[in-house]
């Protein structure tokens, strides 16, 4: 069960932005505008690859009003479940597809006097529809944004455009790195803090945020944990009287999806915590992925969370 | 350990906690009369170097811990005579701190509202500033009808300083105008007069 709903779709667009990211447009078959949406959103896209079914979230990333198409730009994962292989290989021009409605896990603080925005590579995609936000609401958007290469540096020119001298560009090829010392002792009261990357960057933000004493409710990361494929697993619903085998490229919750059975979830990426479930036994451990549930819970063996998480043996589920 | 007299009631009205120390890159301690002690507290419990990087804003009023503020020796100590000629100081400090100071309010609920509202004011969210209540209870009212602001107000019913009608002063708490509402309690026959109680010593 989608939360939020299903939008049927067609692909009116693919742009190759650089050597590793793609971005695809999606409008309405009948032309009229999409839902409205707020900066940071996600939707989910619904691949049918051959016989799996995947459901994966990405960032929108254009203007949040400009609601003629939604923009995702997909960067290429060559070693990931298959999700973005199967966008750049398989989804071009006229592809019909299904998506879900947008969901905000990564909104603005409107009342921030100055969003101090932190991105490493393809985790931009947010910032692209936040500061076109703000450059039409009137908001004071700093960015800072570490790239591989110039050459891999997704939409440099349009944030340069869009933000002035208030963009700050990190490039790996010349040894150039964020001062997050520097950065975070020396920005003025009310400062809203916002990171979206790689899990070590985030982990580096929110641990230096710590360090300079910044208020929880002012730092904000936008983190979908990646739902690694793992060794297959049996898991059985107590509740539905079922018995799934998880695949190896297949997450938990996509197996539940396959048996017919309809689970929640939103954002598909660990975050949100609508998918949580009680476990009821397992064998073997359970390996958690998510950024949800507290260290305790996931100590406890009580609670997964299906979209990312795994079991290394049967598990057994109130489902 | 808190010496609030507060009793629970609606999810609207505050509550206060106890002043804790927190790693931060400075220390701002604002505070009146009896919350003068609660920094005195706080002072007890800090670690080695805590006052270099601290600031006190004190206003005395019932209760004057001056000289004992004073003597912890915080980078600044400044003391102002009212919480209304405190408030210009305070939008300085807001406007030149950086992230990473850590804000303290102790004593009255109307220098920690007032502070409160100058800190939300500059951009900084309610709960990044601890707080913890000492002293009077007397209470900021907005009247629902006239809008108008009586400080100070100890009774209950009470009569609003702008419009005059007879409040009822409400546990319903804004945050933004850090006043209580006060609704006339006497509308269906002005001639019922209800006596006033000091119920907010």
């Amino acid at each position: 069960m989608s939360l939020h709903g299903a939008i049927d779709v067609v692909v009116s667009d693919v742009v190759a932005v650089n050597d590793l990211i793609k971005r695809f447009h999606f409008v309405r078959p009948d032309g009229e505008p999409l839902p409205a949406f707020s900066g940071g959103s996600h939707i989910v896209i619904e691949m049918h690859d051959g016989e799996t079914l995947r459901r994966t979230p990405y960032s929108l990333s254009s203007s949040p009003f400009e609601t003629g198409d939604y923009q995702v730009s997909i960067r290429r994962d060559d070693e990931g479940r298959g999700g973005s292989l199967y966008m750049h290989r398989e989804v071009t021009p006229g592809t019909a597809m299904r998506i879900s409605h947008p969901a905000n896990l990564f909104s603005l603080d409107k009342r921030a006097p100055k969003h101090l925005m932190l991105a490493g590579g393809i985790g931009i995609t947010p910032f692209m529809a936040q500061t076109a936000q703000l450059r039409d609401t009137g908001g004071v958007a700093e960015l800072h944004y570490g790239v591989r290469s110039r050459a891999l540096g997704a939409y440099l020119d349009e944030l340069s455009a869009r933000l002035g001298p208030r963009l700050h560009v990190y490039l790996d090829e010349r040894d150039e790195r964020m001062d997050l010392d520097r950065l975070l002792s020396s920005q003025p009261t009310g400062t809203h803090l916002y990171v979206c990357g790689p899990t070590p960057m985030i982990d580096a933000v929110l641990e230096a945020a710590r360090r300079h004493a910044w208020p929880e409710a002012h730092v904000h990361h936008e983190h979908f944990a990646k739902s690694e494929p793992g060794e297959p697993f049996t898991v059985e619903l107590r509740d539905s009287g079922l018995s799934v085998e998880v695949g190896e490229e297949q997450t938990l919750l996509e197996a539940i999806e396959n048996a017919g059975v309809d689970a929640p979830y939103l954002c598909r990426g660990g975050a949100c915590g609508q998918c949580e479930t009680r476990v009821l036994s397992h064998e073997g451990a359970l390996l958690h992925r998510d950024h949800w549930l507290s260290d305790e819970e996931h100590a406890s063996g009580e609670k997964i969370m299906p979209c990312v998480s795994r079991c290394s043996g049967t598990l057994v589920l109130d489902r | 350990m808190s010496t609030s007299r507060i009793e629970p009631s609606i999810r609207s009205r505050p509550v206060y906690g106890t002043l804790c120390p927190t790693p931060a890159t400075s220390h701002l301690c604002i505070a009146d009369a009896a919350g003068g002690a609660a920094v005195l507290e706080l002072f007890g419990k800090v670690p080695a170097g805590f006052a270099e990087s601290a600031e006190i804003d004190y206003v005395p009023g019932a209760e004057d811990h001056t000289e004992a503020l004073r003597a912890l020796a915080p980078a600044r100590f400044h003391v102002s005579p009212t919480v209304q000629a405190l408030l210009p100081r305070l939008e300085r400090h807001f406007e030149r701190m950086h992230m990473g100071t850590q804000v303290y309010l102790a004593g009255s609920e109307t220098l920690i509202g007032l502070a409160m509202k100058a800190g939300m004011e500059a951009g900084l969210d309610f709960e990044a500033m601890q707080t913890e209540h000492r002293g009077t209870l007397a209470r900021r009212v907005q009247c629902v009808h006239c809008k108008g602001i009586s400080e100070a107000v100890t009774t209950q019913p009470a009569t609003c300083a702008h419009c005059g009608l007879l409040l009822l002063v409400r546990d319903h708490y804004s945050r933004r105008h850090a006043a209580f509402q006060g609704v006339n309690i006497n509308a269906e026959d002005p001639s019922d007069v209800p006596p006033k109680e000091e119920v907010f010593p």
